[in-house]
């Protein structure tokens, strides 16, 4: 076939693009995502029995916006990855800054802490199962965002598939923030990422695989 | 390049829109410009430019909805082609045979080149190895030109099932390009 053929055939009959289709798709693919890790808590872990009084203390809110920022980041980047011809900018940035202050603010708590209540800050109760339990809070948002990704134009498959992941793994972190009875800045600045970065790096792997088009 | 960017995203932003004239007139003096801008990236590699600018159409053609009209036709196509481009070198493991390093910035409609020559790849006949699902809408639709009505009467589908056989079916062929 010649190539003015092939151009023909393309444009005849050639519909409208549904507008804003990027955005429909992953607000489509978020809130399926985020309505099966909402069940996934529910059936496993059920919800904490004193989340309203837990609302009241500051701790609370620092540990939900703390993987809410990373979500922002994150589907900043994963927007961006899907469409080719489209730099990160100041998304790398983005991601970093809350991270950082997450640190920071670990590191003053565990200086002014006595150094005997130093391993509780960090280990608390829950530290060998909370970054697994995130990571598998994240699995329907992770499928979700593949999914969608799969039908955009990453050009950059392992870094946009691990976008996706790290959007799924913040997604997880922030459903199971409102489980999870931890409130030490240490703890949350290692453990939850650790939840976090689990998807991101399967992301990554599989994306390099899945995201071909 | 200036004139040419503002013109052909305005061809593109119309067909986008459903203006089909508009959209054959945006993929034509793009495909001179990706031939341009291949062939002067794949010196070596002379017999895959032409089955590389339709391989680049089709993909053009299929994310068409990730183009947003807020950002530069120059760097979506770029974008495109690069993919294209560095797709088939993994696939011939001759990255050497790459003139220029690919992070320079690249100028696809600085040059435009219409002559074409002949494609190697037989693009019929990966037609005929789709499914009739897919393979009968795309020639109906695409080759023929009916509508979508015409095209679900002729093959007793139903029309949504018209629409998507279209749609699975050139994503289908563009991975089948991929894996020749």
């Amino acid at each position: 076939m010649k190539t003015d053929e092939l151009i023909a055939a393309l444009a005849s009959r050639a519909d409208a693009v549904e507008p804003r289709a990027l955005q429909r798709r992953y607000a489509m693919a978020l809130g399926w995502g985020a309505f099966g890790a909402m069940l996934l808590m529910a059936i496993l872990l059920g919800v904490r029995p004193d989340l309203v009084e837990a609302a009241r203390l500051p701790m609370f809110w620092v540990k939900l916006a703390f993987p809410a920022a990373l979500f922002a980041g994150a589907l900043l980047a994963v927007t961006r990855l899907s469409r080719p011809g489209v730099r990160l900018g100041r998304v790398p940035g983005a991601l970093a800054a809350p991270v950082l202050a997450m640190w920071l603010l670990g590191a003053i708590v565990l200086l002014a802490a006595a150094p005997g209540e130093r391993s509780e800050l960090v280990l608390g109760h829950s530290w060998s199962s909370c970054p697994f339990t995130i990571a598998l809070l994240s699995v329907p948002l992770f499928g979700a965002a593949l999914w969608a990704m799969q039908g955009l134009a990453p050009t950059r498959a392992a870094l946009a598939g691990g976008a996706a992941g790290l959007l799924a793994g913040a997604g997880g972190a922030l459903v199971y923030a409102l489980y999870c009875p931890e409130m030490a800045a240490p703890f949350i600045g290692i453990w939850y990422l650790l939840g976090m970065l689990i998807p991101a790096v399967l992301g990554a792997l599989l994306g390099a695989r899945l995201l071909r088009w | 390049m200036g004139a040419s960017e503002d013109r052909l995203k305005d061809l593109l932003v119309r067909g986008l829109a459903g203006d089909a004239p508009a959209y054959h007139e945006c993929l034509k003096a793009l495909s001179a410009h990706l031939r341009a801008f291949l062939r002067r990236r794949l010196v070596r590699l002379p017999d895959e430019v032409e089955d590389l600018v339709q391989e680049t159409l089709l993909a053009i053609h299929n994310q068409r909805h990730t183009y947003d009209a807020g950002q530069p036709l120059t760097a979506w196509v770029h974008a495109i082609a690069r993919y294209k481009m560095v797709d088939l070198l993994r696939r011939r493991a001759v990255r050497e045979a790459l003139n220029d390093p690919l992070d320079e910035e690249l100028e696809v409609f600085a040059a435009s080149d219409t002559e074409a020559a002949d494609a190697r790849r037989d693009l019929a006949g990966l037609l005929d190895r789709l499914p009739d699902r897919q393979r009968l809408p795309i020639v109906h639709m695409k080759l023929e030109g009916l509508s979508v009505t015409e095209t679900a009467r002729v093959t007793g589908m139903s029309e949504s099932a018209v629409k998507v056989g279209v749609h699975r079916g050139l994503k289908a062929l563009a991975a089948m390009m991929r894996r020749e």
